[in-house]
């Protein structure tokens, strides 16, 4: 059996779920905040994958970054980067298409914390980034670790969208829910039922973890 | 000298309020605010320490404009550092008493001293949720006076303390007061809270 595909999965998952670590907190504290008609513009729009068909995603990706007009020429003349069947391509997809998964938790969590907990930190001095890192963060601990999980398990699923950027290149963009899907195509229903076997364990796997820990820190204190 | 006058609008459930609050008051006193609930008292100790903006006025501590409307100078909460007493004390669950502590100074025989006045010595390691009512209120208080701010606006302070622990620590909290050279505004509903020690009084509303 190949685990080409299960590895690339993996890979996809842990680079699209540590971007948008890096980059979706920020953006969900910042959305936690008051609200304007811009924040719910650019909320709507992250919220655009829960609701759209993976196809229609995938389909205005492969227009916009197809390598012959718009951006993706202008990136592919000037920066030699191509987005459309290339493992970058399934990272930028997957970075949209899991955004919502990342964002919507942590704003909630982010809201939900009394604003007098910012405001008593800084009027101590402290700036808005300590705030968020020493007084915010550690006590939204269990919306965060469910946001990681579920942004992870989510890219680990994704089918559509990474079909229609990446389409099916072994070793390069054949993640694992293609290469179920392709194998069911070859009728070869061993391999498929072997990578469905792998994803199942790893996705019940990371819910449960996440279900145990969230159910610890209820019974326990605020860690 | 701390010389306030500001106004600011205040939705009601019926159009809109106008709080106006114009008040000198001496470097190192001791003012007690009343006034009826929902008149506007932590709105306006949140509009001196910076953290709700005033629609006109001046703030000026000490010969420092914190707040001018006029010249659009407006001071972060982080440039004034007032101490503030939150009413829902906004404790950090994350943290334990030492670390409130900590994280607002790192003069560690401050820190004891702190501890000793609000008689959370023996409860360093503690976060706040295994703390009684009263134990919280303290923290707040201490946490607040770590910075060993010029000017304390403290909301409601003493609201879950006995009478006893009430006495004691008002004590204590003059002395300190007077030492770091402190001004207070106190937000009280109870007229004999502060009776020993508030010089003056500003009714809001």
């Amino acid at each position: 059996m190949d685990l080409t595909p299960i590895w690339l999965t993996l890979k996809l998952a842990g680079i699209t779920t540590l971007l948008l670590l890096t980059f979706g907190l920020p953006l969900a504290w910042w959305l936690s905040k008051k609200r304007s008609l811009v924040k719910i513009i650019i909320e709507a729009i992250i919220t655009m994958p829960l609701v759209l068909p993976p196809s229609v995603l995938g389909f205005y990706l492969l227009l916009a970054f197809s390598p012959q007009h718009g951006v993706g020429k202008w990136l592919h003349d000037n920066f030699n980067l191509q987005f459309v069947f290339s493992f970058e391509g399934l990272v930028l997809a997957s970075v949209i298409y899991s955004m919502p998964f990342m964002i919507s938790p942590v704003k909630s969590a982010f809201q939900q914390l009394p604003a007098s907990l910012s405001q008593a930190s800084y009027t101590l001095g402290k700036t808005q980034w300590q705030t968020l890192r020493q007084v915010l963060l550690p006590n939204i601990k269990p919306s965060l670790l469910t946001a990681i999980v579920l942004t992870f398990a989510h890219t680990l699923g994704e089918f559509g969208v990474v079909l229609m950027i990446g389409g099916n290149i072994p070793g390069v963009t054949r993640v694992a829910s293609i290469a179920v899907y392709d194998s069911v195509e070859q009728m070869d229903y061993a391999a498929a039922n072997n990578y469905s076997l792998i994803l199942f364990a790893i996705t019940f796997i990371l819910v449960i973890s996440v279900f145990v820990y969230n159910k610890y820190q209820v019974k326990s204190s605020l860690e | 000298m701390i010389s306030i006058d500001i106004e600011k609008k205040l939705k009601a459930y019926k159009g809109v309020d106008v709080l106006r609050v114009k008040k000198d008051f001496a470097t190192g006193s001791i003012t007690r605010i009343t006034g009826p609930s929902g008149v506007g008292k932590t709105t306006l100790l949140k509009m001196i320490a910076g953290l709700i903006t005033p629609d006109a006025g001046r703030i000026v501590v000490d010969g420092i404009t914190w707040f001018d409307a006029s010249q659009k100078i407006n001071l972060s909460p982080q440039q004034r550092m007032p101490g503030f007493v939150f009413q829902d004390y906004a404790l950090f669950p994350n943290m334990t008493v030492q670390q409130h502590l900590e994280y607002a100074t790192k003069n560690t025989a401050w820190i004891n001293r702190l501890l000793t006045i609000g008689k959370l010595e023996t409860f360093t390691d503690h976060k706040p949720e295994y703390l009684s009512g009263g134990q919280q209120q303290r923290l707040a208080i201490l946490r607040a006076l770590a910075i060993k701010p010029k000017l304390l606006l403290m909301d409601e302070p003493f609201s879950a303390l006995d009478v006893k622990m009430k006495g004691d620590l008002i004590a204590d909290l003059q002395v300190l007061f007077k030492e770091i050279g402190a001004t207070a505004l106190i937000v009280s509903h109870n007229p004999q809270e502060l009776d020993r020690v508030s010089g003056d009084e500003l009714e809001v509303g």
